[in-house]
C-alpha cells in the first residue's frame, strides 16, 4: 500500500490545504450550499486550472497531470476537510473514470480533456429508484440510432451536481447489455430536479429521459458498473477521512478550551478514553481509505481486469466505504456530543460534517451491503484458490 | 552498499572458521559473546562492537543466512542487558552481561506488585540499609520466568519521605536465595505463565543497585522502553528448524522451555486467521447475520494490520511518528474482543465445552478464555487511552493526589500490601 507519502505528495496535501484554507472557510460553504447549484464559478476555474485537481488523475496525453488514485486520494481527502463545495466528486472523478473506461479515443478527445480541465463538468448518472449500483436495476432504455446516436427513456435518480452539469452520463440498457451514453445538459427531452438533500453541500438531482439524444460509449465491459461502484466508494471513502479528521480536530480543541467544574473537560478520562477510541477508529480507517486507492492504482487497465483484480479491487473498496462511513458518522456524533448543547446549534459547524457524513453513510450503499459485497469477493478468492490447488 | 557486503563477508568469514554445529550451545555462545558478534550494537568494553543499530542487523543477517547461532535472546534477558548498559556500574557490567549473552543466566523482572498494576511507582516492597547489605521485603507478581531466574531486576522503595517516583531504587537481586521465594500463578485459562515473588529478608550487595538511590524509576523506564523490542526477537529461532547438529537440538530445547508458558498467546490475540474456516465448516458463513459479524472483524483486523504498516514504514522513511504509531496495543485488544464475540457466535453451542471435548481439540474454547488478558497486559486499555490521549493529542492530565511525600499517599487498604 501507500504505506508512507513521499516528499511530493505531502507538499501536494500542503498546497491543497492552503488554497482550501484561504478559499473555502466555512463561511463560503454556508454561502454555497444555500445556492441552487452550490458551486462557485470562480472558484472552480481555480481549483482545475490552477491548481489543476480536476485532471490530477488523468494521463498526460489526455489533458491531465499524470498521477494516479494516491494523488487522487490526497486531493479527496483535503476537500472532505475542508468540505469543498463544487462538482469534484461527480465530474472530476466519477464521470472522468467512466470515460477512462467507456470512451474511445475519438470520444475521450471530445469529452476528457474538457472534464480534466474543469472546462466542462459532467455528472454520472447510474442509480434507479432502488438506489443499486446492480446490472438488474438499471431500467433506462437506449434504442436505435446504432454509434451515432441513440434515444433514451427512463428515470434516473441521485444524481449528484445533475442540476449543474454541462454533460450527462447515463447508465442505460439495450439489446446488447449495459453501457454508457453521453447526453447533453440541454438536450430536448431531458428534465433535471433539483432534490433537498440532507447534506446541503452535496447537491442531487432525478433526470427523467423522454427521447433524449444521446452518444453510446464505445466500450462496455461486463463489469462496468462494479468497476464504477469500486471507484466511486474508494474516492468517497478518501474524501470522507478529511471529514472525519476535521471533526476529530475540532472535538479536540474544543474539550481543551470548554471548561466546567474548574478544570478543562479534556482532563477527564471520561472525555479522553472517548477522543482516544476515535483517534483510534479514525486511524484504522485511514488505512482502509489509503490501502484502497492504493489497491486502484495497482490496476493499471480498468476496462480489461482479470479476476483476481476485480476480486481484490472490490474486496478494498467495499472494506474502506464500510469501514470510514461508519467511523465518520460515529465521530460525527461524538463531536457533537462532546461538544454539549452548542454542538447541536446551526450556528456551530459541527453539523455540517455531521450531514455529510449522515448521507455519506448511504451514499454509493450502505455499510451492510458493503460489508456483504466485500465477503462475497473474499469467498469468490478463497473458493479460486481451492479450485487452483 | 558495499559497506553492508563488506561486513557480511566479514561475518561469514569469522563463521567458516569457528562454527561448528556440533559443538555445545553454551561453548559456542561463550566464543560468541567474547568475540563481540553476539552483540556488536554493544560498546567494545563490553562484548561489543560499537557498531549502529544498522551495522547490527546486518550482522545478525549473516548470522541467519549462515544458519549460525547467535547470542542468547530469550526472556528478560535483553532488558536486563539494556538496563546494566545505559544505567549499570562498570563492575555490574563486567559481572553480568557476559552470562546474559552465553544464555547461562536466566532473568526475570520485578516490578508489579499487588498493589501497584498500573501505577507501578507506588510499589511498596521495601529495601532498608543494613550494614553493606539491602534487606529486601515485600511482594511482586506477574513475573515471566522468575521460577527459573538465577537473576531479577528489583524496582523497591528506599525513601518514604519522597514524592513516589523519587522514593524507587533499582537493583539486581540474586534469585536462589533464602529469603525470595517464587510461586507460579495459575490463571483462569489454566496455564500459569507468571509467578509471584515473595521477598522476606532478602539480601541484595551494596554493589548490586543500579543506578542512583532514589533513580530507579529512571532505570525502569529504560528497561520497559525495550520491552517490546525482546518479544520481536525471539521469533527468528524458528526459521533454523530442520538443520542438523547438537546445538541445534539444544537450541529448540531452550527455546520449547522459554515458550512453554505462552502456547496460548495466539489464542489471546483472537486468532482471527481461524474465523474463515469455523464459519465454512459449521454454516454459519450463510447466515446473514453472522457474515455482518465476521466482515467486521475482517475489517477491523486488516485495517489494524495496514495501520501497523504504515507505521513501520513511516519510522523507516526517517518521518516523524504520527498517531498510528502509538494504536497498535489498543488496536489488538478491540480486535480480540471482537474476534472472541465472533468465534463464540459461530460456534454456538460448542462454546459451552472446553478441552478435547470442544472445537478444534480446545483451541477456540482458550481463545474465549484467553482474550480477556489482552487488554489487561503490559498495560490496561485505560491506561493506553490515557496515554494516547496526553501524548499523542495533547490532552491536559488529571490533576494529582499523589504527589507529596510517599507515606502520606493514600493507597490500597486491603489485600498484601506491605505496610511503611
Amino acid at each position: 500500500m501507500a504505506l508512507v507519502f513521499t516528499a511530493d505528495q505531502d507538499q501536494f496535501r500542503d498546497s491543497i490545504q492552503r488554497f482550501l484554507s484561504d478559499q473555502m472557510p466555512t463561511s463560503r460553504v454556508r454561502q454555497l450550499m444555500a445556492t441552487d447549484h452550490g458551486l462557485d464559478n470562480q472558484l472552480w476555474r481555480q481549483t482545475s486550472t490552477e491548481l489543476a485537481l480536476t485532471g490530477i488523475h488523468i494521463p498526460e496525453h489526455l489533458g491531465g497531470a499524470g498521477f494516479g488514485p494516491v494523488e487522487l486520494g490526497i486531493a479527496l481527502e483535503e476537500m472532505g476537510r475542508a468540505l469543498f463545495c463544487g462538482p469534484y466528486l461527480s465530474s472530476a472523478v466519477l464521470s472522468a473514470y467512466a470515460l477512462l473506461i467507456c470512451a474511445d479515443a475519438d470520444q475521450q478527445e471530445r469529452w476528457l480533456g474538457d472534464v480534466a480541465s474543469g472546462e466542462r463538468r459532467c455528472s454520472l448518472a447510474v442509480t434507479e429508484s432502488a438506489g443499486l449500483w446492480q446490472n438488474d436495476d438499471i431500467q433506462t432504455k437506449a434504442t436505435g440510432g446504432g454509434s451515432a446516436s441513440s434515444l433514451l427513456n427512463g428515470r434516473k435518480r441521485f444524481v449528484i451536481d445533475g442540476q449543474s452539469a454541462d454533460l450527462i452520463l447515463v447508465a442505460a440498457r439495450a439489446d446488447d447489455g449495459i453501457a454508457l451514453y453521453m447526453i447533453d445538459g440541454d438536450t430536448n427531452g431531458l428534465t433535471v430536479t433539483a432534490l433537498q438533500t440532507m447534506d446541503p453541500t452535496r447537491k442531487m438531482a432525478d433526470i427523467e429521459l423522454n427521447d433524449a439524444v444521446a452518444t453510446k460509449l464505445t466500450h462496455a465491459p461486463d463489469h462496468l458498473l462494479d468497476t464504477l461502484l469500486n471507484v466511486a466508494c474508494i474516492a468517497l471513502a478518501n474524501e470522507m477521512i478529511g471529514g472525519c479528521q476535521r471533526l476529530l480536530d475540532s472535538a479536540v480543541n474544543y474539550t481543551q478550551l470548554r471548561y466546567q467544574f474548574g478544570r478543562s473537560i479534556a482532563s477527564f478520562q471520561a472525555i479522553k478514553h472517548r477522543l482516544a477510541d476515535l483517534l483510534l477508529d479514525v486511524e484504522l480507517s485511514r488505512s482502509a481509505a489509503y490501502q484502497a486507492a492504493q489497491t486502484l492504482a495497482d490496476c493499471s487497465d480498468l476496462r480489461t481486469l482479470d479476476e483476481d483484480q476485480r476480486r481484490h479491487l472490490t474486496e478494498h473498496a467495499s472494506l474502506a466505504k464500510a469501514a470510514v462511513c461508519e467511523t465518520y458518522l460515529q465521530t460525527a456524533l461524538e463531536t457533537i456530543q462532546l461538544h454539549g448543547g452548542i454542538g447541536f446549534t446551526w450556528e456551530n459547524d459541527t453539523h455540517l460534517w455531521f450531514k455529510r457524513a449522515k448521507s455519506s453513510e448511504v451514499l454509493f450503499g450502505t455499510p451492510a451491503e458493503h460489508r456483504e459485497r466485500m465477503m462475497t469477493a473474499i469467498e469468490s478468492g478463497n473458493r479460486s484458490q481451492e479450485n487452483a490447488a | 552498499m558495499n559497506q553492508t557486503t563488506t561486513l557480511h563477508a566479514e561475518v561469514t568469514q569469522w563463521l567458516d572458521e569457528h562454527w561448528d554445529p556440533n559443538m555445545d550451545l553454551l561453548n559456542w555462545r561463550s566464543l560468541v559473546a567474547d568475540s563481540g558478534w553476539g552483540a556488536p550494537s554493544w560498546p567494545s568494553d563490553y562484548y561489543g562492537k560499537d557498531m549502529s543499530p544498522m551495522e547490527a542487523s546486518i550482522v545478525e543477517q549473516a548470522f541467519a543466512d549462515y544458519g549460525a547461532v547467535g547470542a542468547a535472546q530469550s526472556g528478560v534477558r535483553m532488558l536486563a542487558a539494556l538496563t546494566l548498559l545505559a544505567h549499570g556500574s562498570h563492575d555490574q557490567k563486567q559481572k553480568y552481561l557476559r552470562g546474559i549473552l552465553t544464555g547461562e543466566d536466566q532473568w526475570c523482572q520485578l516490578f508489579s506488585e499487588p498493589g501497584s498494576g498500573s501505577d507501578l511507582a507506588g510499589a511498596t516492597t521495601r529495601a532498608d540499609l543494613r550494614g553493606d547489605e539491602w534487606i529486601i521485603n515485600g511482594q511482586k507478581v506477574w513475573n515471566t520466568s522468575a521460577h527459573h531466574a538465577q537473576y531479577g531486576l528489583l524496582l523497591a522503595r528506599t525513601d518514604w519521605d519522597a514524592p513516589k517516583h523519587q522514593g524507587l531504587t533499582y537493583f539486581v537481586i540474586n534469585m536462589e536465595q533464602p529469603g525470595v521465594e517464587v510461586r507460579q500463578l495459575a490463571q483462569m485459562n489454566g496455564h500459569a505463565s507468571f509467578n509471584e515473588v515473595f521477598m522476606t529478608d532478602a539480601v541484595v550487595s551494596r554493589d548490586d543497585l543500579v543506578g542512583e538511590p532514589g533513580g530507579g524509576w529512571k532505570c525502569a523506564m529504560t528497561t520497559l522502553a525495550n520491552e517490546r523490542r525482546s518479544f520481536d526477537r525471539a521469533r527468528d529461532i524458528g526459521a533454523r528448524k530442520g538443520r542438523q547438529g547438537k546445538i541445534y537440538r539444544d537450541l529448540e530445547e531452550e527455546f520449547a522451555i522459554a515458550n512453554e508458558p505462552y502456547t496460548w498467546y495466539p489464542q489471546r490475540a483472537g486468532r482471527v486467521d481461524l474465523i474463515l474456516q469455523r464459519a465454512v465448516a459449521t454454516g454459519a458463513i450463510d447466515d446473514p447475520a453472522q457474515r455482518q459479524d465476521i466482515a467486521r472483524l475482517h475489517i477491523m483486523a486488516e485495517s489494524a494490520k495496514w495501520t501497523g504498516e504504515r507505521a513501520k514504514a513511516a519510522a523507516k522513511a526517517g518521518k516523524p511518528q504520527g498517531p498510528e504509531g502509538s494504536l497498535g496495543k489498543l488496536a489488538a485488544s478491540n480486535v480480540a474482543r471482537l474476534a472472541a464475540r465472533v468465534h463464540t457466535a459461530i460456534s454456538g453451542n460448542d462454546a459451552l465445552l472446553t478441552g478435547a471435548n470442544s472445537p478444534m481439540d480446545g483451541v477456540i474454547a482458550e481463545i474465549l478464555v484467553s482474550t480477556p488478558a489482552i487488554s489487561i497486559a503490559g498495560g490496561t486499555d485505560e491506561i493506553q487511552k490515557n496515554i494516547i490521549a496526553e501524548r499523542v493529542m495533547g490532552l491536559p492530565k488529571e490533576p494529582r493526589v499523589d504527589d507529596g511525600p510517599f507515606r502520606d499517599v493514600r493507597r490500597n487498604t486491603s489485600g498484601p500490601t506491605t505496610k511503611a
